[in-house]
């Protein structure tokens, strides 16, 4: 036997053994709500906000830690279940600033969605509040500890997943920090930048630095492959307005997730003002600024001409590594088919 | 990859060799820690105490240009205590007797001294890859940007096969490649003897197909490689050249020589989206949309065909390459007229058999690895695995030499150059990036720290690089992650540009120059 038969929310289901509660739920369609879960990462069961009750087994148990069992009878939502999220909820919110209406995170915080879910409109426990610290001396992310409900995500896949280990927990217990050994800073730290603890944060705590000011629900998304190296990680761009403002890793890619620091944060170079808008031709020994149809006509006039006075062979190309594969075909089709010749190489020998 | 990244989790073995992969390839980095962690046992064989050292179970420091001898010593060892894969190498390869007889000469003794390295850890690195079920090789320039280049790779492709690693699954020969689409700009034909899907231009069946197809009358001669280019055009063979997305005068070696010769071609054209070093030479410059402004595929390095698409409009009156392209085919009198790239692809798949199944609809639900022969099959994850079933792993034996340039009196130092995490090849795009060139600002050349004593020199200190080529002014960082008589420089920089100092002299076969090794003086500036 390798399923067992359980009961969820009242009604019956056959699971595989080992299946951890959570993942069982979710496959049925169950949303339970989880602040410290990934299903890259070893499950910590640090939140407890995914806790269930499972009868005859006494106090709540947390969904991603507990398997499935012969016989279990688990409700997702009853009356405690809710109760005791609405104060964990409490709890975390108590010791939050509450800067939605500045915070760069705001529609994309998972604190945010559960205490508006779950009906939770303030804090009541009155406790003084974490200790305020900010790190912003690396350049693409910043770190606000007031923020942080310590779900510890960012840790964890600093180490098992990015295995750079430059962040960890210092002071266990009411004063925990997420730290850089040593309380050194970002910067001074083993930090690679990769960015992967920001993506996963669910809340304003780690940040990625924009240049430019958007709200979440301003944004629109759109899946592409990274144009740096060729592991060709999938992530989604978000713009406003035209631009690339930000960048999310794929989760149901090869990358699973993570990015580099190129991927992730080296996007700005889109809208450089360097950029070439215009075709240029050199005219008099410099470069002027023309129109496509002069630059397309010197072209082909020289190309026609050349070819006439040396022959095919008399041209050469180099395509782009760095372009798509219809970019390579058409200009390999060019040499060969208009040009009629095989001149046709590219750098990435080097 | 003959194999793919995501089988690495699956390994038993990494046998590292010449890649700086936390650098280079920074997930497929992670992603060895993952299985490392897991479990896998890692081999780490480069020039500088990379970071994947610090993660390795044998770390071998060897000389840049000694690969060969490295490798042939560790199937010396192999064979030695008995651990190649014997009814493997009967029922799959030819050829054993001969490699046998090769590596016999290359005891770990006598390659610790080629290599500089120690014995014990030659013992300690094959007994790890040959003891281990399933061992993936991972390379990158470090084997492949040298005179014998080709030679490496075969040599790499010996000891795979000598454990029974081809044609499974997590292990294999798995160079990394470099820039986003190398691999798919070599698919699609942008290699002077082959079209799209390495179908040789010389074979009458083939350019038959492409000559229907394209209504055109096509060349069976074999085109120039980009050394061959430089070469005719200082001959006057070549009058027009078109760089589409390159920047040679910063990539490419002996950076005098290619300014020369940029300088010396009839006309030129250069296709970008900056106004690069290359470009500023150019008699036309074309603006290109970047690709988060346009629609395509890129192929990685796993032979995964994966969809770009467009987010935003380019700036000004860029346009797409493709676009750019066919405008000028439609002047020179080809009318075809392609709607968008998923209809190029369409003629790209019925031209190229590895590509044959390959449709924009189906890369919107699937992700596709090559060889997708048909609509029906779902693509390829490693490869080998029928052909290797058939039996037809060959063993190319192959002796060390050494390398083009040596050191002398007046250049005692090997200079072997790289990329580091923060850039990227020529940074047109990472040297715009605030963030990136505040961790990463200026050209620098590691040196050993007694070496930099030899020559009075300090971490800070500003040094002469002399080489035969050319010289150049750069920082010098002291550090003990490069052994004596060794100096790394990045060859990212237009300003202490690396390649200026870098050799020429290309690998005959693949025609790939020797950027890793060069004899250089540094000097105190
Ligand atoms: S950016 Fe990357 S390396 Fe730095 S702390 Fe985050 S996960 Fe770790
Ligand atoms: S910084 Fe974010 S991810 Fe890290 S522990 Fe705090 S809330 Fe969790
Ligand atoms: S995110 Fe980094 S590792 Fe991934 S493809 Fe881009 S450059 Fe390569
Ligand atoms: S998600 Fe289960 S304890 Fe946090």
């Amino acid at each position: 036997m390798n399923t067992v038969k359980l009961t969820i929310n009242g009604k019956q289901y056959e699971i595989e053994k080992g299946t951890f509660v959570l993942k069982a739920c979710s496959d049925i369609g169950i949303d339970i709500p989880t602040m410290c879960h990934d299903e890259r990462l070893v499950p910590s069961g640090s939140c407890r906000l995914c806790q269930v009750e499972v009868e005859g087994w006494g106090k709540l148990h947390t969904a991603c830690t507990t398997q499935v069992k012969e016989g279990m009878v688990i409700h997702t939502h009853s009356e405690k279940v809710v109760k005791a999220r609405q104060d964990l909820l409490d709890m975390l919110i108590s010791n939050h600033p509450l800067d939605c209406l500045t915070c760069e995170s705001a529609g994309a915080c998972k604190l945010q969605d559960l205490c508006y879910e779950y009906g939770i409109t303030e804090g009541t426990y009155r406790w003084e509040m974490s200790k305020p610290y900010y790190d912003d001396t690396n350049p693409f992310y910043t770190f606000d500890a007031s923020k942080c409900i310590l779900c510890g995500l960012c840790v964890r896949v600093c180490d098992e997943l990015q295995g750079t280990n430059a962040i960890g927990f210092e002071n266990r217990g009411f004063e925990t920090l997420v730290a850089t050994p040593f309380g050194e800073g970002l910067e001074n730290s083993t930090c690679v930048s990769c960015g992967n603890c920001v993506s996963v944060c669910p809340v304003g705590a780690l940040e990625p630095r924009s240049k430019m000011k958007f709200r979440q629900w301003e944004i629109e998304t759109t899946r592409t492959t990274c144009s740096y190296c060729g592991v060709g990680c999938q992530m989604d761009l978000k713009t406003k307005n035209n631009r690339v403002v930000g960048v999310e890793p794929a989760f149901d890619a090869h990358n699973e997730g993570l990015l580099c620091v190129k991927g992730k944060f080296s996007y700005n170079f889109l809208s450089h003002p360097d950029r070439l808008t215009m075709p240029l031709v050199r005219k008099d020994g410099v470069l002027v600024e023309t129109t496509w149809d002069e630059a397309y006509n010197v072209i082909t006039s020289k190309m026609k001409q050349t070819k006439e006075d040396f022959g095919s062979d008399s041209f050469a190309g180099l395509t782009s590594a760095r372009c798509t594969n219809e970019d390579n075909y058409m200009f390999q089709k060019m040499f060969r088919s208009t040009l009629g010749t095989n001149n046709v190489d590219h750098c990435a020998r080097l | 990859m003959t194999n793919s990244i995501q089988e690495i989790k699956g390994t038993d073995a990494m046998f590292i060799i010449g890649s700086n992969t936390s650098e280079n390839h920074p997930v497929i980095g992670a992603i060895m820690k993952q299985a490392k962690k897991a479990g896998a046992k890692m081999i780490v064989a480069d020039p500088r105490r990379i970071e994947m050292a610090e993660y390795a179970d044998v770390f071998l420091q060897l000389k840049p240009g000694t690969n060969i001898a490295l490798l042939n010593g560790l199937m010396h060892v192999i064979i030695e205590k008995g651990l190649q894969a014997d009814s493997y190498i009967d029922e799959k390869t030819e050829n054993y007797e001969e490699l046998k007889r090769l590596v016999k000469d290359y005891t770990p003794e006598r390659v610790a001294e080629i290599c500089g390295v120690d014995a014990q850890d030659i013992i300690d690195a094959a007994t790890i890859y040959g003891e281990a079920g399933k061992a993936g090789i991972y390379y990158t320039m470090g084997i492949t940007q040298h005179t014998t280049g080709t030679h490496a790779v075969m040599s790499i492709s010996n000891l795979a096969l000598l454990c029974g690693n081809v044609g499974i699954e997590s292990a294999g020969v798995n160079p990394l490649r470099g820039q986003n689409n190398v691999q798919g700009a070599c698919d699609m034909g942008g290699l002077p003897a082959d079209l799209p899907g390495y179908q040789k231009v010389f074979k009458p069946e083939v350019l038959d197909k492409f000559q229907d197809s394209w209504g055109s009358k096509l060349s069976n001669k074999v085109g120039l490689t980009i050394t061959e280019m430089f070469k005719a055009i200082e001959e006057d063979q070549v009058k027009f050249l078109y760089i589409m997305g390159e920047n040679p005068m910063v990539s490419d070696p002996d950076t005098n020589h290619v300014r020369k010769i940029l300088d010396h071609v009839d006309f030129m054209v250069v296709q970008d989206i900056f106004l690069t070093e290359t470009a500023e030479m150019a008699d036309v410059v074309l603006p290109a949309a970047a690709f988060a402004e346009k629609d395509g595929t890129f192929t990685n390095t796993e032979r995964r065909i994966q969809r770009v698409r467009k987010a935003v409009e380019a700036p000004g009156e860029a346009k797409a390459d493709w676009i750019i392209l066919m405008d000028i085919m439609n002047r020179m009198g080809d009318e075809t007229r392609y709607l968008n790239p998923a209809i190029i692809m369409e003629e790209i798949a019925s031209l190229t058999p590895s590509y044959g199944g390959v449709t924009y609809k189906r890369l919107e639900t699937e992700s596709l690895q090559w060889p997708v022969p048909d609509q029906n099959h779902p693509g390829t994850k490693f490869l080998h695995k029928t052909a290797m079933a058939r039996g037809r792993g060959l063993f190319m034996p192959v002796e060390h030499v050494e390398s083009a340039e040596i050191t002398s009196d007046e250049y005692p130092l090997i200079l072997t150059t790289g990329r580091i995490l923060y850039h990227y090849h020529t940074m047109t795009m990472t040297g715009r990036e605030d963030g990136l060139n505040k961790l990463a600002p200026s050209s620098y050349v590691e040196i050993n720290e007694a070496s930099a004593n030899k020559l009075g020199i300090e971490n800070g200190d500003r040094v002469k690089i002399y080489s035969r080529r050319g010289e150049l002014e750069t920082t010098a960082l002291v550090t003990d992650i490069i052994e004596e008589g060794v100096v790394f420089m990045p060859f990212h920089y237009t300003e202490g540009k690396a390649n200026i100092l870098t050799n020429s002299a290309i690998d005959e076969i693949a025609k790939i120059p020797e950027l890793k090794v060069a004899a250089v003086r540094v000097e105190k500036a």
